[in-house]
């Protein structure tokens, strides 16, 4: 019944912030109007460290504190002179990216120490398209950053109609992979990291899993298959499938440019800049497919293994993501702009996936990206076990409570 | 508007009764050549928009609106009601990393177009400066054909 009259008068709620959620779930908005809202990190004491963007009154880091614990945010204070995507929290340390820079600030009894920032990694290329320089950290002391390819698929000019993809592809020596640098060091760069994953053409996404104890990463997949015509219109829009990967060691090779992962198919296939026709295999045979697919350009950019006790048993160890929602699914309606959860058993993705929390968008039929009210792009996990969600068009931010028993 | 332009002409005719045959031809031509530019402007901004279905909807939007972050907007920006030189440009050439408006970068890249002929350029360019809530001159041909020859 509750449900019902939501639907009913959507737009308005969606103004306050309300979303849809399964029974038994409940959300508070924690944080409204604060800037583009990337990925965001919760520390132990409650409080919420959300990456920007583009700054805001100068600041690049926002955090969100509820200092008499009344469970309402009473304390907004900012920090970082950068503009970014990244953030994490390891080991006693706050670490943050720009497009460029790696950087982490230690927390003392909660306090970032901002006048002693270290430089962790620096001068990662940042040419615009797919600069975000996600970040993830394993148990072992390592930092993983994503460096996007600036590029759709490698052609020497970017997206040029009919122009032949670059091969050997030379964006694969600096970029189009995830890179793995030593946590606790300062100034690294190219020279003293590891090309731990090749082959992905942009990662917003990510996250390490504690129980396989590998990383997952999401890769947004490329643009222009419909103008080949290989399908109908309406089929060639959800291709290429957005993949949900898993490096299981350095080296890990996904195939991109030259190869992209045909879920009609169910298999990667050549790129038609590289001579393939949607089908044809190749050089494709033998690069490591994806463990979980979705439909097209539904923009992945938050990965959230659940490992809190709070929610029910089946969502522990899953994974949640936060689809950012497409813009290129014309003459079809963009789809996307909600948060999934894709049920895992003994560290592998089990089943289909669901729809956990929707109604971001404020409406149904998007036709074009700027009809969403809000557009869902980091989770985090706080240590009570709740589920944050950030929103990077309006500048919201949610923390989902598990209400049953 | 209409009194005042009427009024203007009889000031002119007035004087100049002895040559009424030669003022009435020019006043015909002019009215004749208004709705021919009429025409031209609607037939031109109704080839424009198959054209802005097929090369350029998918990322610039059915309503010009872009992509937050990625592809510029066509809604009454400089850009589009500015330099048709530029614009020209734009197309033909393409574009990364270059179009900041209002403070916001738009970092997708654009593909080139030289593929489309002049008359085509000229025409998706009259249908976006004359689509969502723009109002600019028309693009022709000939300049396209002028800017293309310098661009190369």
């Amino acid at each position: 019944m509750l449900i019902l009259v939501i639907t009913s008068t959507g737009l308005d709620l969606a103004a306050q912030g309300d979303i849809k959620l399964p029974a038994d779930f409940a959300a508070d908005v924690v944080g409204k109007g604060i800037g583009r809202a990337r990925h965001l990190a919760v520390n132990s004491n409650g409080d919420i460290y959300i990456k920007l963007e583009r700054l805001r009154n100068g600041k690049g880091i926002i955090r969100l504190r509820d200092k008499d614990g009344d469970g309402k945010i009473d304390d907004t204070t900012g920090f970082g002179n950068y503009g970014g995507t990244g953030i994490a929290i390891k080991n006693g340390y706050l670490y943050a990216s720009s497009n460029t820079d790696v950087y982490r600030y230690k927390l003392n009894n909660n306090e970032p120490d901002t006048a002693n920032r270290e430089t962790v990694v620096t001068g990662l290329v940042d040419k615009g398209q797919h600069n975000s320089k996600s970040i993830a950290l394993d148990n072992a002391g390592n930092i993983y950053v994503n460096i996007g390819a600036p590029s759709n698929v490698c052609q020497a000019q970017d997206r040029a109609t009919g122009a032949p993809g670059q091969d050997p592809c030379p964006i694969l020596e600096y970029a189009g992979g995830v890179w793995q640098f030593k946590a606790d060091q300062k100034n690294q760069s190219y020279p003293q990291g590891i090309r731990y994953v090749t082959g992905t053409r942009n990662v917003v996404g990510l996250d390490w899993n504690n129980e396989t104890n590998t990383l997952f990463v999401m890769q947004h997949g490329r643009d222009g298959l419909t103008d080949y015509h290989f399908y109908p219109d309406s089929l060639s829009v959800e291709l290429p499938a957005e993949e949900m990967l898993e490096a299981k060691q350095a080296g890990a090779n996904f195939g991109w440019p030259y190869c992209f992962y045909n879920q009609i198919e169910g298999k990667k296939v050549l790129n038609p800049e590289y001579g393939g026709d949607a089908k044809k295999t190749g050089r494709c045979d033998g690069v490591l497919p994806p463990v979980a697919a979705y439909p097209g350009h539904m923009a992945p950019n938050g990965l959230l293994f659940y490992t809190g006790n709070k929610f029910p048993a089946k969502y522990k160890n899953g994974a949640f993501i936060a689809f950012h929602g497409s813009w290129n699914r014309a003459p079809l309606n963009q789809k996307g702009f909600f948060v999934v959860f894709q049920p895992f058993k003994d560290g592998k993705p089990n089943g289909e996936y669901e729809i956990f929390a929707s109604g971001f968008a404020g409406r149904e039929n998007i036709t074009n990206p700027n009809q969403a009210m809000y557009r869902p792009c980091g989770l985090a996990q706080g240590s009570d076990g709740s589920l944050y969600v950030s929103d990077d068009a309006k500048g919201m931010v949610w923390k989902i409570n598990f209400t049953g028993k | 508007m209409k009194m005042k332009r009427l009024l203007l002409s009889s000031l002119i005719l007035l004087p100049c009764l002895l040559c009424a045959q030669t003022k009435k031809t020019v006043t015909k031509s002019t009215a004749a050549t208004k709705t021919t530019s009429t025409i031209t402007l609607k037939s031109s901004i109704d080839r424009g928009k198959i054209v802005y279905g097929t090369y350029c909807l998918a990322c610039h939007q059915a309503d010009g609106s872009g992509v937050p972050r990625m592809n510029p907007p066509l809604i009454k920006t400089s850009w589009v009601l500015g330099s048709k030189t530029v614009l020209v440009e734009q197309v033909l050439k393409g574009s990364a990393n270059k179009v900041e408006i209002d403070g916001e970068k738009f970092l997708g890249a654009m593909p080139p177009q030289p593929q489309l002929t002049d008359q085509q350029i000229a025409d998706v360019l009259t249908f976006v400066r004359n689509s969502f809530g723009n109002k600019a001159s028309i693009v022709t041909p000939a300049e396209v054909k002028a800017i293309r020859a310098k661009t190369k």
